[in-house]
């Protein structure tokens, strides 16, 4: 039996189009992926990613904990801000990547990937049992994914939309300043007038354009939902589905765990060294990375394009160098028609030797091999981005 | 899911639609297989001239997210490809048993086609 979010009768009033995505039974897409794509590129778009799941960790010692467990540099977050980071094994490979969010001094939120939340919570209860004494001391770690609901709104519009859905009166000045004025990264703690419990707006996504994802109670989720749709309809803002969100990120050269990402790939293969604090002091997994970000790793992701007219590239298919010698060089991890830039698009892990840009490439598909070349990260860039 | 099906056509139950004139069969994929593939972005052909056998998988329609296979609905060998298609695939989102047709097949076996759903079951089918 496949597991649902609140929203599940939701999206079928919506007409969406259902699929198990890791054990979820989640909306690919409502009006189609191209048209969702485009409203969160042109508008904003709403998704249910209520599967995700939520972790706290709090006490005395929490940094300190999360700091041995993560990759990125806990200290670095003050409160109301959040990171992205890994969790790591002791080969460096990936246990998951996540958002850790600051929300005061000793207590964080984390978003991890659906697919992973149980492997995530024993790797946390199992480290968490063999910390000595004085590290665990008030440590508390709590699966909390079943309590909250999540949304997220995406697109340039987004601010303006969620500001006309709270609605624009005297008690709320505070807020919608609030959330106007909060960097990417950052967040915030309010009541949603009207609905149940507290909402955890942070300005984060994963479409590379500006937008909110929101953490709310599952009673509360339907209620948001409904009218960030309502406020956003004249906005041309549209409910959007996985498929969407699946060709948003790919543009903007986001890796999807258990495409990108797994126990066998290490965030400096993936290109997300950036999100590694090897300076930090010792983690779990850093002995490797270390080593990986001196001397360099043998193949790396690179993102790419198709060249010529041909089908769309898709995770699983070979990756050939181009001449007399070619030779099978890597293989898609990700791959799809690009709706932004109208030629076929993807991410893949290849030998270092033929990862710099520009570099020709052939994939191949069902058979013959059809010309591609090494593009640089971001394959687009939205107006909005950093 | 609301499909409209012209009486006039032939089903494969693979979703493939066939009308004959003169000895000739178009063969595209029903407005319910466009409705479930969506927003189509390539399509490959077969070749002018190839032999196909009734069921034999001889093109491949791709959306945005997936590849299916298309199968030829009767044998014979392929007389002409739509051109237009493989530069506009949308066109079978738009006029799927129109101007979104894929190819046609010289009938080598006219009798195959007493072996294809009517109109009106394929609609029972994709009911």
């Amino acid at each position: 039996m496949l597991k649902r979010t609140p929203l599940f009768e939701t999206h079928q009033k919506l007409g969406a189009k259902l699929i198990d995505f890791g054990g979820w039974e989640m909306p690919l897409q409502y009006s189609g992926i191209m048209e969702e794509h485009k409203a969160v590129r042109e508008a904003a778009g709403l998704f249910d990613i209520s599967h995700m799941g939520e972790f706290s960790v709090s006490g005395r010692s929490a940094e300190t904990f999360l700091n041995r467990i993560l990759t990125n540099d806990v200290r670095k977050l003050q409160d109301g801000e959040g990171q992205y980071t890994q969790i790591c094994n002791p080969d460096g490979g990936t246990i998951d990547d996540l958002y850790l969010y600051r929300l005061g001094k000793g207590i964080y939120t984390l978003v991890v990937n659906a697919s992973r939340i149980d492997a995530d919570a024993d790797w946390f209860r199992r480290e968490l049992a063999r910390c000595e004494d004085g590290e665990r001391e008030g440590v508390i770690f709590a699966d909390d994914s079943s309590a909250w609901g999540a949304l997220a709104l995406q697109g340039p519009k987004a601010g303006e939309c969620l500001k006309d859905a709270l609605g624009q009166r005297p008690d709320n000045r505070g807020l919608l300043l609030g959330l106007e004025s909060l960097e990417k990264n950052q967040l915030a703690v309010a009541c949603w007038p009207g609905v149940e419990g507290q909402v955890i707006f942070s300005r984060t996504g994963y479409t590379g354009e500006d937008g909110f994802e929101l953490l709310c109670s599952p009673a509360a989720v339907g209620q948001i939902w409904d009218a960030v749709l309502e406020a956003g309809a004249s906005l041309g803002v549209k409910p959007c589905g996985l498929g969407a969100r699946d060709t948003l990120r790919t543009e903007v050269c986001y890796p999807l765990y258990g495409h990108e990402l797994d126990e066998a790939t290490t965030p400096i293969e993936a290109g997300v060294g950036w999100s590694v604090a090897l300076d930090k002091g010792d983690f779990i997994g850093r002995d490797v990375l270390v080593r990986q970000n001196e001397e360099g790793v043998d193949r790396r992701l690179i993102a790419f394009k198709m060249t010529g007219r041909s089908a769309p590239p898709r995770p699983g298919y070979p990756v050939w160098s181009v001449g007399d010698d070619a030779k099978r060089i890597g293989e898609v991890t990700s791959g799809t028609q690009s709706p932004s830039l109208g030629v076929g698009i993807g991410l893949g892990y290849i030998s270092r030797e033929f990862s710099s840009k520009g570099t020709s490439l052939e994939i191949e598909i069902r058979g013959r091999r059809a010309a591609a070349e090494v593009a640089p990260k971001p394959l687009y860039r939205p107006n909005t981005s950093e | 899911m609301s499909s409209n099906i012209p009486n006039d056509l032939k089903f494969a139950s693979s979703h493939e639609w066939v009308r004959v004139e003169d000895g000739v069969a178009t063969v595209g994929i029903s407005d319910h297989a466009q409705a479930e593939l969506t927003d189509l972005v390539f399509v490959e052909l077969p070749e002018v001239g190839r032999s196909l056998k009734a069921g034999e998988q001889c093109a491949v329609v791709e959306s945005v997210k997936t590849a299916s296979d298309v199968y030829s609905p009767v044998s014979g060998e392929v007389a002409e490809v739509n051109k237009a298609l493989e530069d506009n695939p949308g066109l079978a989102n738009e006029d799927p048993f129109g101007q979104g047709w894929f190819f046609r097949v010289k009938l080598g076996a006219p009798e195959e086609l007493d072996g294809l759903l009517s109109a009106e079951a394929y609609a029972a089918q994709i009911s």
